[in-house]
């Protein structure tokens, strides 16, 4: 179990990591979804531990709502490239005080 | 000092109200309709009632009176143990445990007050009709007469507390639209607010009186509470009959609440001699003798009753002393003269019937007074200075006799009725306690004094006319009342004879106690006539002997400037009710501005202030909020961690 959980902690580290510094927004959303890969693994491996298929079910509404939110972010990220020629996180910030 | 009655008082229980007594809701409803024809209907009318409404407002109490007196004969027909008469109209409402009855009660004591409220009443307003005939606003003027009217009526035949009050109120905003009738002068609107707050502190006690009463009996019901009287506690009923008095002392301008009597006179006077002389004012006294079943319990109440009134029997007739307008000390004369039915009511059953037969006649000789002082303003163009008088008897003789009847009777000259009635008074004094006798003697001493001041300085002496005035003689419609009371009040004492009086208020006050007074009976009327004749000199010496100055003079001793100032009754109000009343207004509305408003601003501005704080969280970049995402995550997991290792 260990090694499983181990690795699923060290994706997931890797993909808050890059959430938070890298300025690219395509890598962002990448980022994102190897978190959410990290935890769909750690939700096999407790599936597997526990001997019933929960976790695994739990993994396909994960992966489902991880392509719905891909479409979408994609989207709007599609657009605002469009329109300021930039796909830098850093340029979209007019919401401020 | 005062002994409590002997045995338990009479109790109330009527009989119902069958045969001609169901004619007896009848005596309230006409002057109620006079007036809501008069004051409702005048304006729908659009004028076509301004004319001749008042004729509407003369013909319906004298209706009233009409079936007054056929229910007084009705009662006189029947014997002496069966004159309470109830007659229940409707259930006025119903709340909880608490049922009050719109209930009347005719026995002897409402008898008497409705034939002097009708009677006295209807030729008042046959009078005005006279004296208000220049008046654009006549029609207004009876349609409020028919308002008091009513609520007076309603005052005297209700038969619990809540009646009573209804009534009570009703008299205060009658007295308060006829003080200020003459809206357009200051002082007469100024005059009608004073009068209507002072009676209004007097109210408090008739509310509190009414909610002790419903909290001690259940109900305001005389029927049930003079049968319940004793068994409740003597503190309670101390409690009760301090509140009632309260309540009297308002309405009947005793010490402490006297200071609007003498501004009343501000309204016509016609009101004077209604509202201010014969009925409004003696409320109080009805109150206190109809209420004998809680006095009857309360020796420490009846104490102060009879301090009360003693001091304002006093604080009247010194007032009076130094008045020029001859209103004014009519009305300081009203004062002191209920001082005196006050101090027999507060003596007890001994007292009683004389309170009410002085009541009687004072409503007849100071109604009479008043209307005569009213007809001398009318032949001197409305001017109310006496010093401006003189010498009228020759140009208004009907006035003069009439007036002279008043006087007469007032001061206690032998034979007329005030003689009779205050002499019982001072009787029943002296037997209770000789201080308060002496006292009242030396008041009737003052009013000796007083009214021949006012005789003096009006009727005879010297000419003082401005120039350009013709006294002369009022029309009949003017004299004919006058002259009405003028002989009642000649005859009144005849209520004495045979100790008929006595007899007829013995069913509701309870039997007066046989005690002789420690100087024969005879013995003390001959001192008070000598004391009044003294009074009666010393006026003689100082206004009839002496020319009377045109102008007031300045350089008089300081009683005189007290009693002008009326014993500055005015400056104590102020300092101890206005002032403070007016600091406390002050403090609360900066409390209002700075306390109430700066909590509910200040929070308004806590607000903003935390908000512009904390909005420089905003700064826009996705990854700063992301960073505080994950800061919320870490604490969630660390709590789910704390809770399920602990």
């Amino acid at each position: 179990m260990t090694p499983y959980v181990v690795l699923s902690s060290i994706l997931f580290t890797i993909g808050c990591v890059g959430v938070l510094t890298r300025r690219n927004a395509i890598v962002v959303f990448m980022c994102v979804e190897l978190m959410l890969n990290a935890s769909n693994l750690a939700l096999v491996a407790f599936s597997k531990q526990h001997g019933d298929l929960e976790g695994q079910i739990t993994a396909f509404f994960v992966m489902v709502v991880a392509a719905a939110e891909v479409v979408v972010g994609l989207a709007i990220i599609m657009t605002i490239f469009r329109t300021r020629r930039s796909a830098s996180v850093d340029d979209a910030s007019l919401l401020k005080y | 000092m005062f002994v409590l009655a002997e045995g338990a008082a009479p109790l109330v229980h009527p009989s119902s109200a069958d045969g001609v007594f169901s004619l007896l809701w009848l005596v309230i409803a006409l002057p109620l309709l006079g007036a809501v024809i008069l004051l409702v209907g005048g304006p729908l009318a659009k004028g076509r009632l301004d004319r001749h409404g008042h004729l509407i407002g003369v013909a319906l109490p004298v209706l009233s009176f009409v079936v007054s007196l056929v229910l007084f004969i009705a009662l006189l027909g029947r014997s002496s143990d069966d004159r309470q008469v109830g007659q229940h109209l409707y259930t006025w409402f119903e709340a909880g445990g608490l049922k009050v009855g719109a209930d009347l009660l005719y026995d002897p004591l409402s008898a008497l007050f409705l034939l002097l409220i009708t009677g006295v009443g209807s030729l008042i307003h046959i009078y005005s009709v006279g004296y208000m005939e220049h008046d654009p606003r006549r029609r207004r003027f009876f349609g409020y007469l028919n308002l008091f009217v009513a609520a007076m009526l309603t005052l005297v035949l209700a038969a619990n507390y809540l009646g009573v009050f209804l009534g009570w109120e009703g008299v205060g905003l009658a007295s308060y639209l006829l003080i200020g009738f003459w809206q357009y002068k200051h002082s007469a609107a100024a005059a009608a607010k004073k009068a209507f707050i002072l009676n209004r502190v007097g109210d408090i006690g008739l509310s509190l009186g009414v909610g002790l009463f419903f909290v001690t009996f259940g109900t305001t019901d005389f029927t049930t509470i003079s049968a319940n009287a004793d068994r409740v506690s003597e503190g309670t009923m101390t409690a009760l009959g301090l509140l009632l008095l309260l309540a009297a002392c308002g309405k009947s301008a005793q010490v402490p609440l006297q200071s609007w009597l003498l501004d009343a006179m501000e309204g016509p006077t016609p009101v004077s001699a209604l509202i201010h002389a014969a009925t409004m004012v003696t409320a109080g006294v009805y109150l206190i003798v109809r209420s004998n079943f809680v006095f009857d319990y309360a020796p420490h109440a009846r104490t102060a009753v009879v301090v009360v009134a003693t001091v304002t029997l006093l604080w009247g007739a010194i007032i009076g002393c130094a008045k020029d307008d001859i209103k004014k000390v009519l009305a300081g004369s009203t004062m002191s003269q209920i001082g005196y039915m006050m101090l027999a009511a507060g003596i007890g059953p001994a007292g009683y019937p004389f309170a009410i037969f002085h009541l009687l006649n004072h409503g007849f000789f100071k109604a009479d007074m008043f209307l005569g002082a009213g007809s001398v303003m009318h032949a001197m163009d409305d001017d109310v200075d006496m010093r401006h008088y003189g010498l009228l008897r020759k140009a208004m003789p009907i006035t003069f006799v009439t007036f002279s009847m008043g006087y007469l009777a007032i001061i206690g000259f032998p034979g007329f009725s005030g003689f009779w009635s205050k002499d019982k008074i001072i009787e029943a004094a002296l037997t209770q306690n000789w201080f308060v006798g002496v006292l009242a003697m030396i008041g009737a001493g003052i009013t000796g004094f007083y009214m021949s001041r006012l005789m003096f300085m009006t009727f005879f002496s010297k000419k003082r006319w401005a120039d350009g005035v013709h006294p002369h003689e009022s029309p009949a419609v003017m004299t004919i009342p006058l002259i009405v009371l003028g002989a009642l009040s000649v005859l009144g004492g005849l209520m004495l004879a045979g100790d008929w009086i006595v007899d007829f208020l013995d069913p509701v006050v309870g039997t007066t106690p046989e005690e002789s007074p420690p100087i024969p009976a005879l013995a003390i009327s001959v001192i008070v006539v000598l004391i009044v004749a003294v009074g009666v000199a010393v006026a003689w010496y100082f206004f009839q002997r002496q020319d009377v100055p045109r102008e007031a003079p300045h350089d008089v001793s300081f009683a005189t400037r007290a009693a002008r100032a009326e014993l500055y009754g005015n400056e104590i109000n102020d300092v101890l009710a206005v002032q403070p009343g007016g600091q406390l207004v002050h403090g609360l509305t900066l409390f209002d501005r700075h306390g109430v408003d700066a909590v509910v601003e200040g929070t308004a501005l806590g607000a903003v202030g935390t908000g512009s704080v904390v909005r420089l969280a905003q700064t826009g970049y996705v990854r700063s909020y992301a960073l505080s995402l994950l800061a919320g995550a870490v604490l969630v997991v660390v709590a789910l961690l704390a809770v399920n290792l602990a």
